[in-house]
């Protein structure tokens, strides 16, 4: 039972979050929606966050050393796999596999 | 018997997300079994959670015993930029009452780009469209997750390496950021800012940093922008 409510508290915690983020603009920002500063945020922080997650990722093997070669070799496939058919699911699974194959066969 | 339609149109419409919705659901719920919770658990957060990202970050901060603070600050992060992809739909959703509420609820990435981006026949009702392609967009994920735990808890198979899809999502997002923006600035720019708050700054709390960061260069850059006789907020 203690597992229930502690899965229950995590999952009702992060629906609320997620839905607040949701929300929000819509709740607050209805009425400034067309201020030119949120036009700009709008505009960059996307990409930013987006850059900022990959190495968010791997935050804990970022060490300029050997070990990162894989998953870089793997970001790499995944751009090239994207680039050539901008087909997000072709992309992430052939990256996915390979990163796998790597580690099962003991690369990294 | 045949569709309607509005419901042909829907389920054409949403092919694609079902392609993409499936297999990542699957691969959150093979991975969320490693924690060797019931699977029924993955369909829950499936479908009161319904966050890509955020379902995969919390598997990692589950299994790291992370407490129900770093829970609710890691989500949020997660999930900001859904603050700035929300903001063109203020006008646009037509639905009111228990319909809006849930197509906020289920704003996903991927929704938010079918509700925009497709053209309607004049004889479709335009909140019904929306409406239904939330709808459906998370069936195919709550299916996904579901498959995924329970296939997990049955069969035994090697799944070391398989968290490299949440970095291979950000990557293929990252590259839709740049098709569309075409503008190489806010990247290198989060690129210098990422690894100098890693390196030189914080490594446990490189993102809340990293993104608060951003947001200051992005205000000094929008001031110096404007002269001081312009608009005032």
């Amino acid at each position: 039972m203690n597992e229930f409510w502690h899965l229950s508290s995590v999952i009702a915690l992060l629906a609320g979050v997620t839905f607040l983020t949701r929300a929000l603009p819509f709740m607050v920002l209805g009425r400034v929606a067309d201020h030119p500063l949120l036009e700009h945020l709008g505009r960059f922080l996307p990409p930013i966050v987006m850059v900022l997650l990959v190495i968010y990722s791997f935050k804990n093997d970022v060490a300029f050393s050997l070990d990162f070669l894989p998953e870089l070799g793997c970001l790499l496939l995944v751009t090239a796999l994207h680039l050539a058919f901008r087909q997000a699911l072709i992309s992430i699974v052939g990256g996915t596999a390979m990163y796998m194959l790597l580690m099962q066969i003991g690369v990294g | 018997m045949s569709l309607s339609p509005l419901n042909a149109l829907v389920l054409r419409t949403s092919l694609p997300v079902m392609f993409g919705y499936l297999p990542l659901g699957a691969a959150f719920g093979v991975l969320f079994s490693e924690l060797d919770y019931h699977w029924l658990y993955a369909t829950a957060m499936g479908l009161f959670i319904y966050a890509g990202a955020g379902q995969f970050l919390a598997v990692g901060l589950l299994a790291n015993q992370a407490t129900l603070t770093e829970m609710a600050v890691a989500t949020l992060l997660i999930n900001s930029r859904h603050i700035f992809y929300g903001l063109s739909l203020i006008s646009r959703m037509p639905n009111r009452g228990w319909r809006r509420l849930y197509q906020i609820f289920g704003l996903t990435d991927e929704t938010y780009s079918l509700i925009t981006a497709t053209p309607l026949p004049a004889d479709i009702d335009r909140g019904q469209f929306q409406l239904r392609i939330t709808a459906v967009n998370q069936l195919y994920w709550v299916i996904g997750c579901t498959l995924g735990a329970w296939l997990g808890s049955q069969l035994e198979f090697n799944t070391a390496g398989i968290a490299f899809v949440l970095p291979a999502l950000f990557m293929v997002l990252t590259i839709e950021q740049y098709k569309h923006l075409r503008d190489m600035r806010p990247f290198i720019a989060a690129l210098l800012i990422g690894f100098g708050t890693l390196l030189l700054i914080s490594r446990e709390q490189m993102l809340l940093i990293a993104i608060l960061l951003s947001l200051s260069v992005l205000m000094m850059q929008y001031a110096a922008h404007r002269s001081p006789r312009g608009p005032e907020a």
